[in-house]
């Protein structure tokens, strides 16, 4: 033990979140806000309630992208897992994840795609579940292809699942994309790279995990997500 | 260390995925009596708009407050519209929370909707004291015949009023 005092909480304080101007993503230039946001004081972003998601109807099928069809889709068959945490390292129970993506040919199924890739008839590509009593959440979907997306002659985005959670308060909704290890897209990607510190650039990137992995079935990968925020409580009340 | 999950954009291919059926009216959503809101159903409209003022048509809008949540994809006129019960004044002047989401957008802007019909609980709210009188009008939504017409400009002209912590 050395006799340094770490902050620690100061350290936990570190924020990765990208720019909203980022010129290499050519789309933030006529979206990105001119003025700077109006500061509220911080709790009452904390305190202001979420969304309540009492009555939303997520069914256990909904957690299985294999399983929303006639018969299972082609590509790589996978299990993406983790927990959902808030600022202090607890879990965030009982609050909504929900995941789209590409299929294994890296084509949507959304009307606007219009990238020369098929379709599969056996795949949607969206998801949702609810985080159980420890935080865990858990989607068995494909693999996600890469994908052409014209920001720039030969951009292809780096294989990726979209996430979106709630958590308990205002300031804990996320929009997110998770990516995969060891993709040589990554360091390619405007988007992700708009997060400046390459610490920032991990946290999005999930990891290989041999406990997630079913042997001779499905290869595993393991991501954590931190909601903004503390001292959660528990969603439903 | 527990740092926030970084953002990145909802990307222009949610529309599939997000929302869910008749996600923009929350009013048959709500199974009980929305606790201590007007049982008045209001029908909000409005359109997301860039920098050179042409409509986004892959933008997903929030809106919520209380007990109610509603979410809505924009159309190709950058469209988006409502259904949601009135709600009452409680610690401040009555207003929606509404969260804007689109490709372009690495991470989402969250701002409010306030009614022009509450001028005096709106000249003593405390979040709207807090903005520069010049744009408060960004924040109040336009009322014709019974529609209530609410316009996000992301940058530019008239740029809305956006919060943040």
């Amino acid at each position: 033990m050395s006799g340094f005092i770490i902050p620690v909480k100061a350290l936990s304080d570190v924020e990765y979140e990208p720019p909203y101007l980022y010129p290499d993503y050519r789309s933030t230039e006529l979206r990105a806000p001119k003025h700077e946001p109006v500061r509220l004081p911080d709790e009452w972003f904390h305190d202001a309630p979420g969304p309540a998601f009492g009555r939303i109807p997520v069914r256990v099928e909904d957690a299985d992208l294999t399983r929303q069809h006639r018969a299972e889709p082609l590509g790589e068959r996978i299990v993406i897992t983790g927990r959902v945490l808030d600022s202090d390292g607890q879990p965030v129970r009982n609050t909504l994840v929900e995941v789209w993506q590409a299929n294994a040919a890296g084509r949507y199924l959304d009307p606007i795609d219009d990238h020369d890739a098929p379709l599969d008839p056996n795949f949607t590509g969206a998801g949702r579940c609810l985080t159980d009593d420890h935080g865990l959440y858990r989607f068995v979907t494909v693999k996600p292809g890469a994908y052409p997306w014209r920001n720039h002659l030969n951009a292809w985005r780096p294989a990726h699942v979209h996430f979106s959670l709630f958590g308990p308060s205002l300031s804990s909704r996320v929009v997110t994309q998770m990516y995969f290890p060891g993709d040589p897209l990554i360091p390619l990607d405007p988007i992700l790279s708009s997060i400046a510190d390459p610490r920032g650039r991990e946290l999005l990137i999930a990891r290989l995990d041999l406990d997630t992995t079913v042997p001779e079935w499905a290869l595993g990968y393991r991501w954590d997500i931190v909601l903004r925020g503390r001292r959660a409580t528990p969603a439903e009340t | 260390m527990n740092s926030p999950t970084p953002s990145q954009t909802v990307g222009p291919f949610f529309g599939f995925a997000l929302p869910f059926e008749n996600d923009a009216n929350a009013i048959e959503k709500v199974t009980r009596a929305p606790a201590g809101e007007s049982r008045d159903a209001i029908r909000i409209e409005g359109q997301v708009l860039d920098g050179a003022g042409e409509a986004v048509p892959d933008a997903l809008v929030e809106a919520f407050r209380g007990e109610q949540f509603a979410r809505c994809r924009t159309d190709g006129e950058g469209a988006f519209h409502f259904t949601l019960h009135r709600p009452v004044a409680s610690d401040g002047a009555p207003c929606f929370e509404i969260t804007v989401f689109a490709r372009g957008l690495l991470r989402h802007l969250h701002t409010r909707m306030y009614f022009s019909d509450e001028e005096s609980a709106n000249r003593a709210d405390r979040v709207l004291q807090l903005v520069d009188e010049s744009r408060r009008h960004t924040l109040v939504a336009r009322q014709e015949g019974d529609i209530l017409h609410f316009d996000v400009r992301l940058q530019g002209e008239g740029e809305t009023v956006f919060f943040a912590p």
